[in-house]
């Protein structure tokens, strides 16, 4: 130990760059996560599918031969029509099992419907992969399905094909489920993360940061006096309810769409600033956040604009159209807070900035990892 | 929730702004203590908002920042023990120790939990007689009263397998250091609103007199900060060295006595090396005789032969007494960025690299 206080030193280690193994930050849709997609995943498996980098691929055009009547009605002169197909998968880990407002069931099925509504597209078939501990007491597995087929019902989609494997004791979290989906493109839509430009407007569904709060509290144990719920929720219907608008020049009121899923609102404007090669900037007043979130947020020292949402949207629409996508949004239930939160620019392309509650301004990045609570 | 919208309101950081402007007529530079504060700043964009006159450094009032790397090392030994589970507040566990972090350590198997609050070490102790639990207790005063009541009920309530990683670091005497070095050059203090909540501001009242220099205890959010700079800079410019309170709705000047009681039970003041900087005498709280059992470095005595190795790269030494600011150094944002951080500062959620980077480049 030094006598006196040393103000010149230079005493700061110099760590391990990477990890060696995966850890926790990995997976918590921040920068950590994006890397390992990008240098492990997408390096091994590149594609032009992968590269799309949407929240499901465009898997091409494919040749259905029901087709449609033709113009004189006669049904035996079937023409073939070309459909693009979506399709994605996705694995539900969360614990605990059952928070207030939803669970893993309705999660593993209105995750995957909700991936692939972000291409524009309608949800049509499921697969569902289970991993069950031993241990599981079926009662809760049995509550679990019931969730997914009601969920099922709501999204319109079915599930057509399952698995089912069982692992030791100790070597899962009760369960684990993975669903893929496909869905169906209508013709003329293009929603992609790609489609942003300078102009468009940028729109959420509603209240950012529910989920992730409803969760944290109950694996916290945490008490707040308002019970925060979750708002997992199938948004195949408001992104129907939002194409359904018409377009009145060459180009299509809605340019992209992105679920707010991990990493929050934070992730998603950077993807999309970063897949347009475009700059974002909003304004944090105009983001619509209930009270007991950002207390919560306060409380713990978590930033709502990282926090996980699962029944929340973020579109980027036309300039000229915007207010009547809003107006489409605020027309469905899940759509009621909507709000024009910001537009797309072309300074600064990939930064996300924003403008703050007292008026000055700050960048907006991805989360770098796990989310930390805030000491004090 | 009381108080979030009020002290973030643009109309009143315009009006702040301009009694501000019409105040100053000469440079200042201020320090703000803690690390909340800078976030708060930077946030913000608040530093962007004031007149050219004012240069605000960031202190070392972090204290995730200023934890000893000897002792993240010895806390990363404790959480790969098998019979160990190490309880932390969550900045902790990506603070470089010397070859990896308390990350890394979970990754390989270690017991290592985030917890909000101290007492939730209890709980868990409770829950896993057949392990020890180390809470990591580190902090600057605001936080050493729920240390030390953890500590107080493990003992009235006979837990036996719980200890306490101790590294607090205490305000008045850091700031003692920075007036006597001569590399620093700083005319008015923020002081830490939640450690005065906690110690009340008569400590600061003979600093005041002894550097002539302003001290004003600030609060966290962008009104409050700017109102504690208006504040110090009326002082400075009335040439009025005191201590001013810009947190009255948090903080007497004899700050909260159980809390301050409840301290003086079960710690005592002592020498403590600040990461980046060295020893600054009584600087830090240690552990009282009566509540040796609960020490982790006693309990676990091997730590103390934990040898720490440095690397010159890193300067948050220097940003955290505001010598330079971190865009200065030559790993920022380069080699050191908060998905790998060279230092605390750039880890810390409070940490001045941290809030450059997040919220500036």
């Amino acid at each position: 130990m030094i006598d006196k206080p040393n103000f010149l030193g230079w005493t700061c280690p110099r760590p391990l760059q990477n990890y060696p193994t995966i850890v926790m930050g990995h997976g918590s849709g921040g920068k950590m996560m994006a890397d390992l997609i990008h240098h492990l995943f997408a390096a091994a498996f590149d594609n032009e599918f992968l590269a799309q980098m949407g929240d499901s691929a465009v898997i091409g055009e494919w040749q259905m031969a029901d087709g449609h009547p033709s113009s004189d009605g006669n049904l035996t002169h079937l023409a073939p029509r070309t459909l693009n197909l979506a399709f994605t998968t996705d694995s539900y880990v969360i614990s605990p099992l059952f928070f207030p407002g939803g669970n893993i069931g309705e999660l593993a099925i209105y995750g995957t419907v909700n991936d692939l509504a972000m291409r524009g597209a309608k949800p049509r078939y499921l697969s569902a992969g289970f991993i069950l501990e031993e241990g599981l007491p079926l009662e809760t597995l049995g509550r679990i399905v019931d969730s997914m087929a009601e969920a099922c019902e709501k999204a319109g989609v079915r599930i057509a094909a399952g698995d089912t494997k069982v692992v030791q004791k100790g070597h899962g979290d009760g369960v684990y489920i993975n669903t893929s989906g496909i869905g169906v493109i209508p013709e003329g839509v293009d929603i992609a993360p790609q489609n942003a430009h300078p102009g468009d407007v940028v729109i959420v569904s509603g209240t950012m940061g529910d989920h992730g709060i409803a969760v944290i509290s109950v694996r916290e144990g945490l008490q707040f006096e308002t019970e925060i719920q979750s708002d997992t929720a199938p948004l195949n219907g408001l992104v129907e309810a939002m194409l359904a608008v018409p377009g009145r020049h060459k180009a299509a009121p809605l340019h992209c769409l992105r679920d707010a899923t991990r990493g929050g609102l934070a992730a998603v404007l950077n993807e999309l600033a970063a897949a347009s090669h475009v700059g974002i900037e909003f304004e944090e007043k105009k983001v619509p956040v209930r009270p007991e979130v950002n207390a919560a947020c306060e409380m713990l020292g978590l930033d709502p604009l990282h926090i996980a949402n699962e029944g929340k949207l973020v579109a980027i629409a036309l300039d000229d159209q915007a207010q009547e996508v809003l107006l489409a949004m605020r027309s469905h239930p899940l759509g009621k807070e909507a709000a024009v939160i910001g537009r797309v620019v072309e300074d600064h392309a990939g930064l996300v900035v924003a403008k703050t509650t007292i008026g000055g301004s700050r960048v907006v990045d991805l989360p770098a990892g796990e989310l930390l609570p805030r000491i004090c | 929730m009381k108080y979030l919208e009020e002290y973030r309101d643009a109309e009143l950081t315009r009006k702040l702004l301009t009694d501000l402007r019409q105040v100053i007529t000469r440079p200042w530079t201020l320090m703000e203590v803690c690390g909340g504060q800078t976030h708060s700043i930077i946030r913000s964009g608040l530093d962007q908002m004031l007149p050219p006159e004012i240069t605000l450094v960031h202190g070392p009032g972090c204290p995730v920042c200023v934890t000893p790397l000897e002792l993240v090392d010895k806390a990363i030994a404790l959480a790969a023990r098998p019979d160990v589970i190490l309880a932390s507040y969550g900045d902790m566990l990506r603070v470089p120790g010397s070859n990896r972090d308390l990350f890394a350590v979970k990754a390989a198997g270690g017991d290592v939990r985030i917890l909000y609050s101290p007492l939730d070490a209890l709980k868990i102790a409770r829950e896993n007689p057949e392990k020890i639990v180390v809470f990591f207790g580190i902090g600057f005063e605001t936080t050493a009263p729920a240390n030390a009541m953890a500590i107080v009920q493990a003992k009235a309530q006979g837990i036996q397998n719980f200890a306490v990683l101790v590294s607090h670091v205490t305000v008045p005497a850091a700031i003692i250091t920075l007036m006597e070095s001569p590399d620093v050059q700083v005319d008015g203090f923020l002081a830490a609103g939640h450690v005065c909540t906690v110690m009340g501001y008569w400590e600061y009242e003979p600093l005041t007199k002894k550097y002539n220099i302003p001290i004003v205890v600030t609060g966290f959010e962008p009104v409050d900060i700017l109102h504690g700079i208006l504040e110090c800079v009326r002082l400075l410019e009335a040439g009025r060295f005191e201590v001013g309170n810009a947190y009255a709705r948090s903080v007497r000047r004899e700050g909260n006595k159980p809390a301050q009681a409840v301290i003086k039970q079960v710690f005592e003041v002592c020498d403590r090396a600040w990461r980046g900087i060295g020893v600054i005498p009584q600087s830090g709280y240690r552990l009282r005789e009566d509540f040796a059992f609960y020490d982790a470095e006693k309990r676990f005595p091997e730590v103390q032969a934990i040898e720490t190795k440095e690397s010159p790269l890193c300067i948050s030494g220097l940003v955290l007494q505001g010598i330079k600011k971190p865009v200065a150094c030559p790993a920022f944002g380069k080699e050191c960025t908060p998905q790998n951080p060279l230092g605390a500062t750039m880890v810390s959620a409070e940490g001045a690299c941290a809030a450059y980077y997040r919220y500036k480049r």
